[in-house]
């Protein structure tokens, strides 16, 4: 099942650095949105998704804030 | 992971259970003081750390949170969050230690909301905003330091005098768009769904005051992940579990390394020694059961 991933990174962020790895190696495909260079999506993950904090990771309907890798699976049914 | 490594290298039949891969060094952004490497960073080290533990042949249980560690009649047994139960001769408890919270209104509910216990993650979402940075040691101090690169205002405060590094106090006070509040502590976070303001207090006057930021970085420390072992291990004041030199818990079969022991230096390289020594007095112990 193909899903429109959005992760919101910032640069010095190591969770976001571990958020992706653990996409990549389960072969998920996403949007990385650096919400230091893209004020856009900074605005984006503030209103859309309602955090301000890094990573926040949206799919579907659901909004992940911090990297959980239990919860991550069990919404991406890994 | 240094536990796992030497446990699988002596042939032992071994599980690793864990929340995480990396814990706290995964928050740490440079390292220069872990031998073989000039500097790396923390989330990069633990992907090494994790490709040499997945050359063994064991088996990995990632993204849960073990609740309690009991003695069986032929054992152990560990229940994890998931309902998951796993039974072994032996246990290394290596769950290390996690931020401190303020425990004050509006804390909770505003997480990850302009409440954040990691500056160098999300310092950049209140570039030219207000925020306060929460503690008086070295990693409050270091994250004022970056907030005032970024920050419109930093309000620094404190509920003792500053303990960190002289050579941070100094930079951070030179800073002309930060204002300290040594000796106050604060009261609550407000705001609705997200952080508008937080109510400090002066000790000494009981004087209270608001500061009007939209972010709050909470560095006052951190307390050992030991709450789902207090049943079963003997605790020290501190809440870390007490060892001996040779890694043995006050339960014989249970062993613990780390930062969430009573190790006095909470470093990478001592963690990584500790979690070794406890795997091979470990092997021995299991060695003398079998005989």
């Amino acid at each position: 099942m193909t899903r429109d991933v959005k992760i919101y990174t910032t640069p010095t962020c190591p969770f976001c650095k571990v958020a992706k790895k653990f996409l990549d190696d389960n072969g998920v495909k996403y949007q990385e949105l650096d919400i230091v260079k893209d004020k856009a999506a900074r605005e984006e993950m503030k209103g859309k998704c309602s955090s301000l904090a890094v990573p926040t990771i949206c799919f579907d309907d659901e909004v992940l804030i911090g990297f959980n890798e239990g919860q991550l699976r069990e919404k991406l049914g890994l | 992971m240094t536990a796992t490594v030497y446990a699988a290298r002596k042939k032992l039949n071994t599980l690793l259970v864990s929340y995480d891969i990396g814990g706290q060094v995964l928050w740490t952004s440079g390292i220069g003081n872990y031998m073989g490497y000039q500097f790396i960073e923390g989330p990069e080290l633990m992907q090494k750390f994790e490709e040499q533990v997945k050359q063994f042949p064991l088996d990995i249980r990632t993204g849960v949170k073990v609740r309690s560690l009991s003695q069986r009649k032929e054992g152990l047994e560990a229940r994890t969050d998931k309902s998951e139960s796993y039974r072994a001769k032996a246990a290394i408890i290596a769950t290390g230690k996690r931020p401190q919270q303020l425990n004050i209104p509006g804390e909770e509910r505003l997480k990850g909301m302009g409440v954040t216990y990691c500056a160098i993650c999300d310092g950049p979402l209140f570039t030219g905003e207000n925020v306060a940075v929460i503690g008086g040691g070295n990693s409050a101090l270091e994250a004022a330091d970056d907030m005032v690169k970024m920050a419109d205002h930093v309000y620094l405060v404190s509920l003792t005098p500053l303990t960190g590094d002289q050579i941070l106090i100094d930079r951070v006070k030179a800073a002309s768009n930060l204002t300290m509040f040594l000796e106050h502590e604060v009261l609550e976070i407000k705001g609705e769904s997200r952080v508008e303001g937080t109510k400090i207090r002066d000790l000494k006057s009981r004087k209270e005051r608001e500061l009007d930021i939209s972010g709050i970085f909470i560095e006052i420390g951190l307390i050992p992940n030991s709450e789902p072992f207090k049943k079963v291990v003997h605790l020290n004041s501190f809440g870390e579990i007490e060892v001996s030199c040779a890694n043995e818990t006050s339960v014989p079969g249970i062993f613990a390394a780390g930062d969430v022991t009573n190790v006095p230096e909470k470093q990478i390289v001592v963690a990584a020694g500790e979690g070794a020594k406890a795997a091979l007095k470990a092997h021995r112990y299991l060695q003398r059961l079998n005989e």
